[in-house]
């Protein structure tokens, strides 16, 4: 199957996004434009310090004020629901939905109120008095490491949530013993150069449009449970609900209205969600939260974090030798769903695009009194290609060569793919150099350079920086997360006057998949778009899913979804083949007719053979009457596209303000289905990307423990003035361990970019000494470099 | 982000505003634009009982001229200074300061009457009002009275400003030469330094000046010894730089993430060269 454009087939076409009307025109349905009868609000009071122990909770005041229905502290509601599910293998702390002893940072909640009005609620929580014993705050990981000056989770001695998880060469992979270091020693050993650097890729705040919300309605009739939330995974959500309620999986219905962004953020089911969950089943009535902005900044997970020593030998001709990561992640005060399993992917990407002999990465996760991180858009991928192309790049300054042919001495060949890295992973497939040289062409990189070099001669603060990413992507299969499985689902109808309504157990918040797998089955059946219409995002109507993150909804929903198509086919053709009189082997589908191969017109049409096929007078032989079928799929590895991100900045001498002048990217994810959803996914990724490199870190205050960037205010998401015309273009190297043989395109903007731009400002400030500057560029620490003082 | 409750009156006239202002006392709070007061009310950081909405007064909107001095009504919005043909034409430091602030969101919403009333300290319009001279008119139960812009801002959040007053209008003479520089805050936008310059140049000569900074310190101020070294001297580069280098001589200068002490200074020092040389160039 070819995925390019091809006339006739909306595959491989621009075609523009069908939900985009009703988002736009203030037509879509999101959770807190739902009111169901008798709803009642919560709100939640939530520590303002960073660390103690509740020593009383008066919620009196509260209590008595009319319209109040309920207050709950943490310790009542500990008596019933459980603590929240970890899906991850490595041991984890109770974390309760709403903490019932001890705070362990700013804006964990305390007490939930349940009021007839939203203001009321807001009200009441304001009204409830707490009385927390403060205890020493510890924000920076390292010194969290020491176990000075707090302990966060007794039973976690100098807060190591995970003391240290090695892997690469020389590591057992089933023990997670180092059992041979001999490589690892010869490598530097032999090295002509070794790079050595440490590198933080700080903490940020995932600042989805749309915050979270929840409504939970329990109907006491049956004991159904129906929640409606802003979750980018309704299956897992209803699984994780059902669990902490002591509910079946058949009394709970998840649904995932319009939901405005989540990178990541939304994967979780949070205490929020439970508590409302549990409340409605209480009170018999259903309940509503709806997240503000403050506590979207302060209490939705946080991403990143990451901090890396990075050691990196190589040859005086450049080829790395080694290359080795002692990371330690900063993970938060607790672990969230998949919040250990994050700093993990770091260790996957150690060996980026290159045939590298020997690496090692030994993990370290540390609690420290923030809030805790999981995935966020690129997910452990932007650390590791992050610390790795800087790396690459402080070589090339070293080795004084042009970084482009330093990659290029270094690229995984195509002849070598399946290539297994040193560390383990199998790549599919890939072919870096025609990405490379198509972005140098792009960009003019010689020109480039002598640019840059004419600017320098007149003073000017010019830097050009390339980086070139891999990533894992279109996860599964299963064995990665054994904890809920990596599966997808999908199903197709045909109905009977011919129109098509299919589901996909992903669930697009921005990923427009009504308008690309509409695409795919309008090709596949030869019919209008317009007759097929997507189904997602509710466990009451999709059969099976897992969801939508880690770039797999088109990689796994969208062959999911072929397989279910391709399975209607066949029972269409068995319906038309008596239509006709020919064997339904013969049979194919264009222009709305299924008819003899090559020459459909002068079959039947789409709408005549779904007719029959409920009212099938007489049933061919051997058939069931009907036109719907399901499909389970399961990748048996991972995806791996990539791609090369050249920039270019200048800085100003006189205050330290960088501005990102060019940006010109290749990336390659394999067949493309739609290009202008591609390269949307693209563009907002690397905004995200100069985000993390230029503008976004969430500071916390060493001493209090306070979120000094907790709104819109101090903390600066890129606006489209900050952001050049990014000068985009494909190279296309297929998959083959899917029949769409795409890869995934979700993520990649944010990996690439950040490395590439911090090239290019430390390229900027290469005359000053500089070697690393760590992100964010901060205008005050370049003004700081180019005073010769420290960053 | 939910504020307290509150009550909404709307007043028709300047009298009504302050006579509802007196008959609800201090918990009440005049509101125009909203966009510095409303935030506030949100995080609960200001909990007024009684908002008086004195947006739709009529007769407190627009520029114009008269006789050589320039009158901005309190109402007058951001996007309407940013895009008002007179100021273009004969004040354009206003417009450009005033199309620095914020988005287009605030700029559609927030005054300049309301901007100098709540005086953040790193809020643009101050410091231009201050370089340019401009009368603060006010009205109150006794009667107007206007004030210098220079003695108006007197601290943090601190103006000169009673109780049941509210600014009606700003008036400045046509200015010679005067521009507007600007560090902008990468998320809010305000000003983590901005200074606005006005000079008189007679043959290349500086014979008047007036520089304010805004963003260093509590609140807009004079850079008086700026203004010193400027006057008298040819407008050149080095005789720029080395007036500028005498604003690195300010009291006591914020300091935050977007910011420290040190560079502040450096950043006031290398914005007032950046106004008085665009000053210069007009």
């Amino acid at each position: 199957m070819t995925m390019q454009a091809t006339p006739g087939r909306l595959v491989g076409q621009r075609v523009r996004r069908r939900e985009d009307p009703r988002l736009v025109k203030g037509r879509g349905n999101y959770v807190d434009d739902m009111k169901l009868p008798g709803m009642l609000h919560l709100a939640f009071t939530r520590s303002d310090v960073a660390h103690g122990i509740i020593r009383s909770i008066d919620t009196s005041a509260a209590q008595a004020m009319p319209g109040v229905e309920l207050v709950l502290t943490g310790a009542q509601l500990a008596e019933m629901i459980p603590p929240m599910p970890v899906a991850t293998p490595f041991p984890a702390p109770d974390h309760h939905s709403v903490t019932p002893d001890r705070v362990r940072y700013v804006g964990e909640p305390v007490a939930v109120v349940v009021a007839t009005d939203r203001y009321l609620a807001a009200d009441a929580a304001d009204a409830i008095v707490v009385d927390i014993e403060e205890l020493p705050a510890v924000v920076d990981p390292e010194r969290a490491m020491s176990g000075d000056p707090a302990v966060i989770h007794d039973a976690f001695e100098n807060n190591l949530a995970v003391p240290l998880a090695p892997a690469g060469t020389g590591v057992n992979p089933a023990t997670l013993e180092v059992e041979d270091e001999s490589a690892l020693n010869e490598a530097f050993e032999q090295a002509d150069v070794v790079i050595s650097q440490r590198i933080l890729s700080q903490r940020l705040v995932p600042n989805a449009m749309e915050p979270r919300g929840v409504i939970a309605r329990f109907e006491p009739g049956n004991d159904e449970l129906t929640v409606w939330s802003t979750t980018q995974n309704p299956h897992i959500a209803r699984t994780l609900l059902a669990a902490i309620l002591g509910m079946g999986q058949h009394q709970v219905r998840v649904i995932a209205p319009d939901v405005g962004g989540g990178f990541g953020s939304k994967i979780n089911v949070y205490g929020e969600d439970f508590v409302a969950a549990a409340i409605s089943r209480r009170l018999g009535l259903p309940v509503k939260w709806i997240e503000d902005r403050s506590e979207a900044f302060m209490t939705t997970i946080h991403g990143r974090d990451v901090l890396c020593y990075l050691d990196l030998a190589a040859t005086g001709e450049g080829k790395i030798l080694a290359v080795k990561m002692r990371l330690i992640a900063d993970i938060g005060a607790y672990e969230m769903v998949l919040t250990a399993a994050i700093p993990t992917l770091v260790a996957f990407m150690i060996s980026g695009v290159y045939d590298i002999g020997v690496v090692r990465c030994d993990l370290t996760e540390v609690f420290t009194n923030k809030m805790p991180t999981d995935a966020y858009r690129g997910a452990g991928r932007p650390e590791g290609i992050y610390f790795l192309e800087r790396g690459i790049d402080m070589l090339a300054a070293r080795l004084e060569m042009d970084p482009a042919e330093l990659r290029r001495r270094n690229f995984i060949q195509p002849e070598q793919f399946p290539y297994t890295t040193a560390g383990g992973m199998v790549y599919d497939s890939g072919e870096y150099e025609r990405a490379l040289d198509t972005a140098l062409a792009n960009a003019g990189w010689e020109q480039m350079k002598a640019d840059r070099d004419a600017a320098r001669a007149e003073g000017r603060l010019v830097g050009l920086g390339l980086s070139f990413y891999t990533e894992i992507c279109g996860f599964g299969p299963s064995a990665a997360m054994p904890s809920v499985g990596l599966w997808e689902h999908a199903s197709v109808s045909v109905e009977r006057d011919g129109k098509v309504r299919a589901t996909t157990g992903v669930s697009a918040h921005g990923q427009g998949h009504e308008t690309t797998f509409a695409q795919m089955l309008a090709d596949e059946f030869s019919i209008p778009m317009d007759d097929i219409t997507i189904v997602h995002g509710d466990t009451g109507q999709v059969r099976g899913g897992t969801g939508t993150f880690g770039s797999r909804s088109q990689v796994v929903g969208g062959t999911a979804l072929l397989l279910a198509a391709s399975k209607v086919q066949d029972k269409m053709r068995r319906f038309a083949a008596p239509m006709l009189e020919l064997q339904p082997a013969d049979l194919s589908f264009s222009g709305g007719m299924i008819g003899p191969s090559g020459r459909e017109e002068t079959g039947v049409a789409f709408a005549d053979v779904a007719a029959f096929a409920y009212v099938p007078i007489p049933l061919p032989p051997d058939t069931e009457p009907g036109l719907s079928e399901e499909a389970f799929w399961e990748p048996e590895g991972f995806t791996w596209p990539f791609g090369c991100y050249i920039s270019q900045v200048e800085i100003d001498r006189d205050t330290g303000e960088l501005e990102l002048q060019r940006f010109v990217g290749v990336d390659d994810c394999g067949n493309v289905v739609n290009p202008l959803i591609v390269a949307g996914q693209i563009h907002g990724g690397i905004a995200q990307g100069v985000g993390q490199a230029m503008t976004e870190e969430a500071v916390y205050d060493e001493e209090s423990g306070q979120l000094v960037t907790a709104s819109f205010m101090d903390y600066a998401i890129p606006r489209a003035r900050d952001l050049p015309r990014f000068e985009l273009d494909h190279t296309v190297t297929p998959s083959p361990l899917n029949p769409l043989g795409v890869k995934g395109i979700g993520e990649a903007g944010t990996i690439g970019s950040t490395p590439s731009i911090v090239n290019a400002a430390v390229d900027a400030l290469s005359g000053f000494g500089v070697e690393h500057i760590d992100m964010m560029l901060r205008p005050e620490k370049l003004w700081r470099l180019i005073q010769g003082g420290d960053a | 982000m939910i504020p307290s409750a509150f009550e909404y009156r709307r007043a028709g006239s300047v009298d009504e505003a302050i006579a509802l202002k007196r008959e609800a006392g201090s918990a009440a709070r005049f509101i125009a634009g909203g966009h510095s007061l409303i935030p506030l009310m949100k995080l609960r950081l200001s909990e007024p009982s009684v908002l008086i909405d004195i947006g739709r007064v009529p007769g407190l909107s627009g520029v114009s001229e008269d006789g050589g001095r320039i009158s901005i009504g309190a109402l007058t919005t951001h996007a309407d200074l940013e895009s008002d043909p007179l100021l273009l034409a004969v004040a354009p430091i206003v417009a450009e300061a005033a199309g620095e602030i914020g988005d287009q969101q605030v700029r559609n919403r927030g005054t300049i009457g309301g901007s100098l009333a709540h005086a953040d300290p790193a809020a643009d319009l101050p410091a231009v009002v201050v370089a340019l001279d401009a009368a603060i008119h006010i009205a109150g139960a006794d009667g107007p009275r206007a004030v210098a812009a220079s003695d108006f801002f007197r601290g943090l959040f601190e103006v000169d400003l009673g109780e049941d007053e509210l600014i009606t209008a700003v008036s400045f003479d046509r200015p010679s030469r005067a521009a507007y520089a600007k560090l902008r805050h990468p998320a809010s936008h305000f000003a983590i330094v901005g200074v606005a310059a006005a000079l008189t140049v007679e043959e290349g000569v500086c014979t008047g000046a007036r520089v304010a900074v805004t963003g260093a310190s509590t609140h807009a101020r004079r850079l008086s010894a700026v203004e010193e070294a400027l006057t008298g001297s040819r407008l050149d580069d080095d005789s720029i730089a080395q007036a500028s280098a005498a604003a690195s001589e300010l009291g006591d200068v914020n300091a935050d993430l977007a910011g420290s002490e040190e560079y502040r200074r450096a950043m006031t020092r290398a914005f007032t060269g950046r106004a008085i040389a665009a000053a210069a160039s007009r």
